[in-house]
């Protein structure tokens, strides 16, 4: 250990000495913007006297920059899997307490051990949200341009000779090269995750050959663009469309969105409560994590993001609408269809960043 | 990277023309006045950059910070290893594509610094021009924008843009077109946000250099029977130009770096190396390669700046 390093403990044990003291008053919860309804948080201050400092981010990289310089202050973040898989390997997260958890049986274990394909044992991680990665529409610019035919295929957005014909009206793709790619790999029924140059090739070709019908690449700005009517087809999260779908139908300007899961099959994405290391409430961040099991919490989360959770208790809690909603609840059919993509080596990522700039500048 | 870049620029020149003003008359203030922009300089500029060079020297690694340490004690043999990694230089040279990407990005900045400098010239012209006690109102007028928010604005002229925004609605409704007009999301909808964006810093150091010119210069060269096109070019420009230089400067090199403007109205063809930066910073969480580009974003930059700014002073010392 040098000198440097030294002082650093040194420091730290200072810190966590002090911080055990001053625990159980606050605890700092980092998580995705319109992700939880607010009472959740006030009642919970109201029940442990615990203040939540509640702040939010739109993005995973900027979440994973804030945790990678590390000393952010946060006790509870929400990664999404693949980026929690990466940060595990980083060390950047304290394991979790589970005598501290009286709720976590709560818990669907069928989705747990998908979830474990990130974070071995889930030692880190305790599931929040869950969704997919689907095909948002506007139904009667669709009807108008292809006919009435079911929207549930790729086919749409990966065909050239479909896609041509969308183009005036619009197709977005999510700016996220790994979840498209992964998702491109698996229409042209290779392995979602391989890590081969070939079959990144392969993408890249097929991106490619259509890439000319997309308008552009696009992770937020296509809400409102479907919700306006700018956009027809988006390739984009269900709970996004979903809120595309709420707000056209506020505006009343007869816009009709549609979300489908595509037959070939899709991305699957959880979203997982976890506890930074250097956390300074680490009892308080297990409090909070524990009421957010609560059958009632999840429930109310659920029905106020339009997200999935993985919580049985929660189930007769969540609105008829939302848990009849096959693009928020699939039926275990679809979910067979579903696969997690998993992190990447940085070789990898290096090499899917470059490709990635390549299909979006044509060069 | 632009900012540190941009703001220590405004300083650095901010700082020599009070510099020449002020010595010429007090001789004992030369310390205590330039003591104050130097260390400035060497907090917000030097510092952070002799760190984001660092860095640029380092590997990543799957740790915090997400980089290895370039110095390692090795107790037992009390070595001091210094490990340099200059594979992140190289690699830029590789791949055309960073090569591209400065390109385009010093074209996007040059051709939006060029329309801001037709634009403000006349508006500076005519402040400088008109009555005394309605410059500070005109003045006013130009910084106001900066009383809202940035972003604000930025999100104001996508709402112009549009498809079905303003000024598709309006040349639609006066039968001008009968099609809208794709706008946002191309490289003209980022010139436009540049030249909107950055024309105050464009305005403001014009004015400064108008302000103070001989207007009988111009009333000796008319007597003398030149045109008034060959006084403004023979005249008025030169007398201009320290306002020029600093306002292309301050226009052209924040330009150059700018993330914000390409990412809400470009498209997602429109190549900039502050893309480049997030990208590598971002999704592939390589903190010494994005590094490695901002610093040689930085020397692209400062280079031939600095050569103009020694042929200027070697200009006046004559």
């Amino acid at each position: 250990m040098n000198p440097k390093k030294l002082g650093l403990a040194a420091a730290l044990a200072v810190s966590v000495s002090t911080a055990a003291i001053a625990e159980e008053q606050v605890v700092n919860f980092y998580n995705w913007s319109d992700y939880i309804s607010p009472e959740i948080l006030e009642n919970f201050t109201k029940e442990t006297g615990i203040k939540v400092n509640y702040d939010v981010y739109d993005s995973n990289e900027g979440l994973e920059a804030k945790l990678m310089a590390g000393g952010s202050g946060y006790d509870v973040v929400v990664p999404t899997g693949s980026f929690l898989e990466r940060q595990v390997q980083a060390g950047i997260y304290a394991e979790i307490d589970r005598s501290q958890l009286s709720n976590y049986d709560n818990l669907d274990s069928v989705m747990l051990e998908k979830i474990s394909r990130h974070d071995a044992g889930n030692k880190h991680n305790v599931p929040y949200a869950w969704g997919t990665i689907g095909l948002g529409y506007n139904v009667d610019m669709l009807k108008e341009r292809l006919g009435d035919i079911p929207v549930d295929s790729l086919d749409i957005i990966f065909k050239p000779e479909i896609a041509a014909k969308l183009k005036d009206c619009g197709i977005t793709l999510l700016d996220s090269p790994a979840e498209v790619v992964a998702i491109a790999l698996n229409y042209l029924g290779l392995d979602p995750n391989s890590e081969k140059k070939a079959d990144l090739k392969k993408a890249s070709k097929l991106l490619k050959s259509v890439r000319d019908n997309y308008r552009k690449f696009d992770s937020s700005g296509y809400i409102s663009d479907l919700a306006n009517g700018d956009t027809c087809v988006a390739l984009g999260y269900n709970g996004d469309v979903l809120q595309a779908q709420g707000r056209a139908e506020e505006a009343g300007q007869g816009v009709n969105i549609g979300y489908s899961i595509p037959k070939e099959g899709t991305l699957v994405w959880f979203d997982l409560l976890a506890i930074p290391s250097d956390a300074p409430h680490k009892q308080a961040a297990h409090k909070l994590i524990d009421y957010i099991l609560k059958g009632e919490s999840a429930a109310s989360i659920s029905n106020f993001a339009y997200y999935a959770v993985a919580n049985k208790a929660a189930e007769p809690m969540v609105l008829e609408e939302v848990l009849n909603n096959p693009g928020i609840y699939p039926s275990d059919e679809v979910k067979a269809n579903l696969f997690p993509q998993n992190a990447h080596a940085a070789k990898f990522d290096r090499l899917l960043t470059r490709t990635w700039s390549g299909i979006k500048t044509g060069r | 990277m632009s900012t540190p870049t941009g703001s220590a620029w405004v300083d650095g020149s901010g700082s020599r023309l009070t510099k020449f003003n002020f010595i010429r008359r007090v001789n004992w203030g030369r310390l205590s006045v330039v003591s104050v922009p130097t260390l400035w300089l060497a907090i917000f500029f030097f510092i952070p950059f002799l760190v984001v060079f660092k860095i640029s020297l380092s590997e990543s690694a799957i740790a915090v910070p997400p980089y290895t340490s370039l110095l390692e004690w090795d107790l037992e043999e009390s070595y001091l290893n210094l490990k340099l990694n200059l594979g992140n230089y190289l690699y830029l040279f590789e791949d055309t594509f960073y090569i591209d990407a400065y390109l385009s990005s010093i074209k996007i900045a040059g051709i939006s610094t060029v329309f801001t400098l037709l634009i403000a010239f006349p508006i500076a012209y005519m402040i400088a021009r008109s009555k005394p006690s309605a410059r500070g109102l005109l003045l006013a007028l130009v910084i106001l924008p900066f009383w809202t928010s940035f972003l604000l604005r930025v999100y104001a002229w996508m709402g112009f843009l549009k498809k079905n925004g303003l000024i598709n609605e309006f040349l639609l409704g006066a039968g001008i077109i009968d099609q809208p007009l794709i706008m946002l999301q191309t490289d003209f909808a980022v010139y436009i946000g540049i030249v909107y964006t950055y024309l105050p810093f464009m305005v403001l150091p014009l004015y400064s250099a108008l302000e103070k010119m001989d207007m009988t210069l111009l009333e000796a060269a008319e007597d003398l029977g030149s045109r008034p096109a060959t006084s403004f070019f023979l005249i008025t420009v030169p007398m201009a130009m320290p306002g020029i230089i600093a306002g292309c400067m301050l226009v052209f090199i924040p330009a150059v770096g700018e993330f914000v403007i390409p990412s809400l109205l470009g498209g997602s063809d429109t190549l900039m190396i502050g893309r480049v930066l997030w990208d590598e910073f971002f999704l592939n969480r390589d903190w010494p390669m994005a590094s490695a580009v901002a610093i040689v974003m930085l020397i692209v930059l400062v280079l031939p700046i600095m050569l103009i700014r020694n042929s200027q002073g070697k200009e006046e010392a004559i």
